[in-house]
Order: C-alpha cells, then structure tokens, then sequence
C-alpha cells in the first residue's frame, strides 16, 4: 500500500489548510488484550500525532483480509497517541466484517487510515477534579482522556463498569496513569444505577466533581444529566452513529441535540463525535 | 502535455473529473487542495430549512452503498451567506445543486441562487414532485419538461439536469429536459433500493428504502449515459460507481463529456487527486493530446439502432 501525502508544503491565502491526513500506516502489532477486545499499534507520523486531540477519531480502510470485503470506511476512537514515541493505538472489539478484518493485520502489513477527525474532550483550565463513567468498550474511548488529564495534571476518577471483572478496560492503564478507579460489574452486582448514583453523589459531597464524561450508555447518560443538574456539574458525552465519509460531507450521521427550546440535527463526525452531555438526547 | 479540458455548454473545465453532489463539500479542502478539481459541485439544498430523514441514513450492501439521507438543508440564504463566499477563494467553476418540492418553488430558488460566483445549477430533478404523486420529475418526460421550462425561466446560467435512474423511458426524459431547456445532463443519481437486517426483521434504513450508490451502480448509470449521449444534442456528465481512471475512461467513450466522482470518496477521499493523475497518464500512453478525442468513441456500428432505446433486458 502507498502512502499518501496529501498535505500540500502550502495552500493559497484564504483558503482552507489541509489539516486532515490520509495514510497507509504499518502495523507494529495487534493483540487481543482480553477475550474480547483487540489492540491495534500503529506507526504514525510525528505531524499526524501532533495533531490528535483525545476523544477525536480515525476513518479506517479496512482491509479485504479473512474473506471479509468491508467497503466503507469505519470510524474508530483513538485509544492513545505517543508523538514521542510514533505511535496510535487503537482498541477493538471484533463485531463484524470491518472489525473481524482488521483482526487479521499482522505486523508489517498497512492499514489505510484518515484523520483525525472531529472534536475531542474539552478540559476547561478550571476543572480540576474530573470524573468518568463508562462502560465496556465504551472506556476505550475514554482513555486518551486519562492521558490528556495525566498531561494536564488534573485529578481524574475513572467508574469503571463491566459484566465482568474480568472485561474492565483499560483498568491498569487508567490506574498508570494516575487516576483513581472505581471498578463496577455485573457479576458482583455493583453496576446498579442505583449504586452508581450513591457512588457519585458521595464524591459530589465529598471531593468535589468540576467535570463528567461519559460515552455510549443511555443509562449513564441520563444519570449522569441527572446528577450534573442537580449539581450544576458540566459534562460532557463521546457518541456513535452509523458513519460513510467521517469529515462532514454525506450527513449519514446525526444525532438530534437539544439547542434550547429546539432539538437540532448534528453530525457526530463533525460537531462530535464529543458533545454537551445536558445537550445529548437519551436515544 | 496532454490536454484534459472539456467544454461543458460554454463553461470551460481543467479537466473532466468534479465531485458529485453529496459527496462534497468545504470539508474535503481539509484533505487535499480541492483547486485541482474540474468543478465543484455542492450538496442538494432546498429554499427552506429540512432536517432530513431518520437514521441510520447509510449500510453498506456488497461493495456498494445503500443511502437514505433526505436532503437536509440549512436553506438557501445559509448557503448564499456561508457556502459561495468560501468558494470564491477557488478559480475552478462553483456548480450549485438545488431541489424543489414543487416545479415553482424549485424555479424560485434557482433564481435565487443565480448570483455572483456561481458557474452553473445542477437541477436535481430526481427528487419527488409532491404535486405529482410524490413520484420524481425525472421519472416522466412530461414533468420532466414542465419542471425544465420553468428553471429555464429563472435563470440565464447554464443548466445541468440530473436524472433519474428509477425511470424505464431514459431517452425520452433525456430529450425532455433538453427540450425543456437543459444545457447538460447529469446522468444518474442513485437507484432505489433496500436491504433488511435478517436478525431484527427490519430495514437497514430508517427510511425503509434507500439510494443504491458505488461499484454496482456503475453498469447501470453507464448505459444511461451511453442511452443519453446518443439520444440528445447536450453534453452528458456522467455519475455512479465511478471510482477509477478506468471508469472515468469507460464513461468518455460511452459519449460522456466529463464524470462525477461521488461515493469513491468516502472510501478514499482523494479518489478524484488519483482519477485525474491516472487519466493523464493513460492519454499520455495512448498518444491522445486531448482527453476530448475519447467523447463517444465506441465502436456501436453494428449494434447501435437495436440498443440504444432499449429499455427491456435482450
């Protein structure tokens, strides 16, 4: 596969700068970490990392391997990005045919990718105590947020939920990264949003709680807007929708918001895919 | 130094290779230069505001792409205020496409969009016309013509009228919108299709049905071309599952005189830096000095009063 550059040295005045890369990556490895998520690593280039802002995604060409043919692109939320080191992960659960493709790339082959894209986590200077809750794959998408806290030095408590204790993501890199874990599953009947609610309220009263985030639950999502109106706590919610060109062109994939009194059509590749957790409408 | 100008009805493109509508839009400049383009051609836009359909808008069904996205739209002054103005800071030609409920309302907004900066209107007639069943106007030649004629009244820009491939009488539509006053044919915009979600019993779409774009289009929208280009007088620019120099070649002798690139782009959004690179290099080895040397070129001799109108498969 060839990569392509398609950055120009420099655009005309007044016109729109590139500022979107799309390139064959080599894969430098791709694990499974438990029984049911993979991890991609790829090598990127220094100006494409640099870019990345955590809560932003990548458009990938999945490849025709395993007699899988994907034909759209799939979006996929970056898991970490280490300009330093030349590397973007990705984290995965195999799920269908793009996914189950992507399962085949062994190091050394390329993976065709495109961004990033969208808008990622806000962290507002004054926010210092920050709070997420997530679940399953959904802390993948969450933890590029651990390291732009870890980054920033801010506080971060990661509400780890699961089926299992056995399918709590990414627990060890949060903990790596300094946050503090609250882990919660099915199996030991803590995951309630009963409990959940008990759990934040505690640190409301306790600590304090300058910001939530959250992505993928209904059930967390109308928990946390609860919570942050009662408290007046800002948050914000990572979001998925069905996706084709991933920069803003096709409108496949909206999500309606609550604009004041009016519910507005947005793009979660564009506008997204992070928004305004009062904003987020249950679905 | 290979020539790859065409002329379409009077305006002068670089090269024959423009996105097609929805499959573009200011977002694209964020990935290449998008001057090198022949024209740029805007999302569908309507007078009013529209929000469009349910979701999901999109699957994908083979190597194809099934869409049902409903032309949302921020309305005509939005675009006037906020899309022209970022294109003039291009020199390539600014194609608008616009859609109307009814034929008035349509002729209204494509006076509306006459305004400086604009090269051209793409008419997408193959929206519905809910004075008229809700069937689209380009699915008849008689409301094909009187929607025609009314957005030739309204404006003294050029003219591209997109079809229909959701017809069974492609030449005479074709010779109705010439008739009607179309300046070009954009032939075709997306085939109604469905696909249905075998584990939930429900269609893939909110919409229930949808536009069936890509690769398996292409056969389709390629004999439409070829059925137009020999059926009327006006420049013919081809559309659907063009993803290759070899398409876009494949269009050209079928009698197109430029192509759009649509959904290729979502899978490699600088499809149409690569289409034009190619189609270069392929006239440069055929020895071709212009890429208009390849208009119409198929050798039909023997076969062409037989096929061209056929509608029935032989």
């Amino acid at each position: 596969m060839t990569s392509v550059l398609t950055r120009p040295a420099s655009a005309a005045g007044g016109r729109a700068q590139p500022v979107v890369f799309e390139r064959g990556l080599a894969v430098l490895s791709n694990d499974p970490v438990n029984g049911e998520y993979m991890r991609l690593v790829l090598a990127a280039p220094r100006e494409m990392l640099d870019l990345c802002r955590a809560g932003q995604f990548f458009n990938l060409l999945c490849p025709a391997l395993g007699g899988e043919t994907p034909y759209l692109r799939r979006p996929m939320s970056i898991y970490g990005f280490y300009p330093e080191r030349g590397e973007l992960h990705f984290l995965y659960k195999v799920a269908g045919a793009g996914t189950r493709a992507l399962a085949q790339l062994r190091e050394g082959d390329a993976l065709n990718v495109m961004g990033p894209l969208g808008q990622g986590f806000r962290i507002d200077d004054d926010w210092q105590r920050l709070v997420l809750v997530a679940r399953g794959v959904g802390l993948a998408t969450l933890a590029p947020l651990a390291l732009e806290a870890n980054r920033l030095g801010r506080h971060l408590t990661a509400i780890c939920s699961a089926r299992h204790p056995d399918l709590l993501m990414s627990i060890d890199y949060f903990r790596e990264l300094g946050a503090e874990i609250i882990p919660v599953t099915d199996a030991e009947g803590t995951s309630s949003l009963e409990h959940l609610e008990q759990v934040i309220e505690e640190r409301v009263a306790g600590p304090g709680i300058d910001a939530f985030y959250t992505c993928g639950s209904n059930r967390l999502l109308t928990l946390l807007q609860r919570i942050g109106k009662r408290h007046g706590i800002p948050g914000e919610i990572a979001l998925e929708q069905q996706m084709a060109c991933g920069l803003g062109m096709c409108h496949c994939c909206v999500r309606p918001f609550r604009k004041g009194d009016k519910t507005v059509q947005l793009r979660v590749c564009r506008e997204g895919p992070v928004f305004d957790i009062q904003e987020a409408m249950p679905w | 130094m290979v020539d790859l100008s065409v002329d379409i009805a009077g305006l002068t493109l670089k090269n024959p290779i423009m996105p097609a509508s929805g499959t573009f839009s200011e977002e694209l400049a964020e990935v290449f230069d998008i001057e090198c383009l022949g024209a740029h051609v805007t999302k569908t836009i309507t007078r009013g505001l529209r929000d469009g359909n349910p979701t999901p808008r999109v699957c994908e069904v083979g190597s194809s792409m099934l869409n049902s996205i409903g032309i949302p739209s921020k309305g005509v002054s939005a675009f006037l205020d906020k899309v022209v103005p970022f294109y003039r800071a291009y020199e390539t030609p600014l194609v608008v496409s616009i859609s109307g409920n009814t034929a008035d309302e349509f002729a209204r907004l494509c006076s509306e969009v006459t305004v400086e900066g604009v090269a051209a209107i793409e008419v997408n007639i193959s929206c519905p016309n809910i004075e008229e069943d809700g069937k689209a106007f380009a699915i008849r030649p008689s409301s094909t013509y009187d929607v025609m004629r009314k957005l030739r009244a309204a404006t003294h820009l050029p003219l591209w009228a997109k079809l229909t491939p959701n017809t069974g009488e492609t030449p005479e539509v074709a010779r109705a919108a010439q008739e009607g006053g179309a300046d070009a044919l954009v032939v075709a915009n997306t085939l109604l299709a469905m696909a249905i979600d075998i584990r939930t019993r429900r269609p893939k779409l909110g919409n229930l049905m949808g536009g069936l774009s890509g690769p398996s289009l292409k056969p389709i929208a390629l004999r439409m071309a070829y059925q137009c280009a020999k059926s009327t007088t006006i420049p013919v620019i081809g559309c659907g599952g063009i993803s290759t120099a070899e398409d876009v070649i494949e269009f050209l002798i079928a009698g197109a005189t430029a192509v759009q690139v649509g959904t290729a782009t979502f899978i490699n959004p600088t499809a149409m830096v690569t289409v034009i690179a190619e189609l270069e290099r392929y006239l440069e080895r055929e020895k071709l000095s212009s890429v208009r040397d390849l208009i119409g070129t198929l050798i039909d001799e023997e076969q062409k009063e037989g096929v061209v109108f056929m509608e029935a498969a032989p």
